[in-house]
């Protein structure tokens, strides 16, 4: 192991996960604020509502992350209107493609996660909300979501863990996100097991962290929900 | 419609089916190996297994890629310099498959811990009493019934590494990605060739679902449903 370039290559590293955390910050935001109402419109009876949102999830999660970001990134670029409109300078750019494609995925996955959770809300306190007297967007706010957010803590830190790993792809649309510093490090240095492995590390280090932040988040808010033996 | 490049995606299709097919053997073996590290009795065995499942998890399996292609590439070269061989070109299927197989492996061996622990123990003590031998027992007896606990994550799992298999584009493999690739960028419609690699894709996918549900019914038969 040569430490002696790893240590003189950590700020980059340091500034890759930067980039691999504004990637994910960003792209978890505008993925799980479109997936809330989603997974609504996928809770109503009408398949005219459904059909079309559980579409949507059936397509992006049944195709490559990869592919997604292709399309956006290379494939878009092939008409002349869409190079002509206002957006060309942000879908020119690979790293509004990237936070585009990878939001694109997870509000797909989230959008599933949100609509299992609010279907596991026990149907009887639905109707003992009914029966208070409450109006449809009052239960919902009050009684579903609060209990769906709690129920889906568990499958969505798994989301989250792999829309990390997933943030990974940004470094083959030329970003110097952390796995991108690491591929630069290699074809600099040809030192390929210091590269790739202080980028595992740096990966290991996140996950640890995500891991433990949706721990304490289940021990605060979906313990309470759940059973207790009395002693 | 492809200005004929459609055979070069099929065949494209057809390595991208064997990478996941190969890598599916690789994790399935891996699991199975992991799942009964993590129950055995031996201390070092269960942490060796946990250490594999944990670090796995935890890093991008393209960074585990690259680091196999290009690590890999060096740690042969190393080796045959010393055997006094030349020089050794790494495979990219083979590095590939490897590193698939290798990271799915975690996942399975955690898919198949769960099945063997959801067997009820008195299965096992019942058949030990009879006489069978632990290869027997988990062969005839806690094999096939964890078998269909395990399907629903199986089946997950697999739908995962199909998808994850676009990434051996990147170590230069001639898969259906990068095939697409070179057909985009000779008729500059790269539009086109993504969007058919995402209708292949989406093809095996909802195939696989629909095989697993089927192995899923054929599974469940003799075990009871009960609706309240």
């Amino acid at each position: 192991m040569n430490l002696e370039a790893v240590i003189g290559y950590l700020p980059k590293y340091v500034s890759g996960s930067w980039v691999t955390l504004q990637l994910l910050v960003l792209a978890l935001v505008v993925g799980l604020a479109a997936a809330l109402p989603l997974a609504m419109l996928r809770s109503l009876p009408s398949a005219w509502v459904w059909r079309p949102v559980w579409a949507f999830t059936y397509v992006i999660r049944g195709t490559p992350l990869l592919v997604q970001l292709f399309l956006l990134y290379y494939g878009l670029a092939q008409f002349d209107w869409v190079r002509a409109g206002p957006w060309w300078p942000w879908l020119r750019s690979a790293w509004f493609c990237a936070v585009a494609a990878f939001a694109i995925n997870t509000c797909a996955y989230t959008t599933e996660i949100l609509h299992g959770a609010m279907r596991a809300v026990p149907a009887g306190e639905i109707e003992a909300a009914r029966a208070f007297g409450m109006s449809r967007w009052m239960v919902l706010r009050r009684i579903v979501l609060p209990s769906a957010f709690r129920r889906s803590l568990p499958a969505y830190s798994n989301e989250v863990v792999l829309m990390l790993h997933g943030t990974a792809l940004a470094s083959v649309v030329t970003l110097h996100d952390l796995t991108g510093v690491a591929r630069e490090f290699n074809s600099t240095y040809y030192l390929p097991f210091e590269a790739f492995i202080t980028a595992a590390v740096f990966y290991l280090l996140i996950t640890v962290v995500l891991v433990a932040l949706f721990h304490a988040a289940e021990r605060r808010w979906l313990h309470p929900l759940q059973p207790h033996a009395h002693p | 419609m492809l200005h004929g490049y459609g055979a070069s995606l099929a065949q494209g299709a057809l390595l991208t089916l064997s990478v996941a097919a190969a890598s599916l053997g690789i994790a399935l073996v891996l699991g199975l190996l992991g799942a009964m590290a993590k129950l055995s009795r031996v201390a070092p065995l269960r942490r060796l297994a946990q250490a594999y499942t944990t670090v796995i998890r935890a890093v991008p399996d393209l960074v585990l890629m690259l680091l196999v292609f290009y690590g890999g590439q060096m740690g042969v070269n190393a080796l045959s310099e010393q055997l006094g061989y030349g020089y050794i070109d790494i495979d990219p299927y083979v590095a590939g498959v490897a590193t698939i197989g290798f990271v799915f492996g975690a996942y399975v061996t955690e898919v198949l811990r769960g099945a063997f622990l959801a067997v009820p123990a008195g299965q096992r003590e019942a058949a030990l009493a009879f006489g069978f031998s632990r290869i027997q027992v988990l062969w005839r007896i806690v094999g096939p019934q964890a078998l269909r606990h395990a399907l629903p994550g199986l089946s997950n799992t697999w739908l995962v590494m199909i998808k994850a298999t676009a990434i051996v584009s990147v170590i230069g493999l001639s898969d259906l990605m990068s095939r697409a690739a070179q057909a985009a960028g000779a008729t500059r419609e790269p539009f086109l060739f993504y969007l058919a690699v995402g209708i292949v894709y989406l093809g095996f996918t909802s195939l696989s679902e629909l095989g697993f549900a089927w192995l899923q019914r054929r599974l469940a038969a003799g075990s009871r449903r009960v609706s309240l």
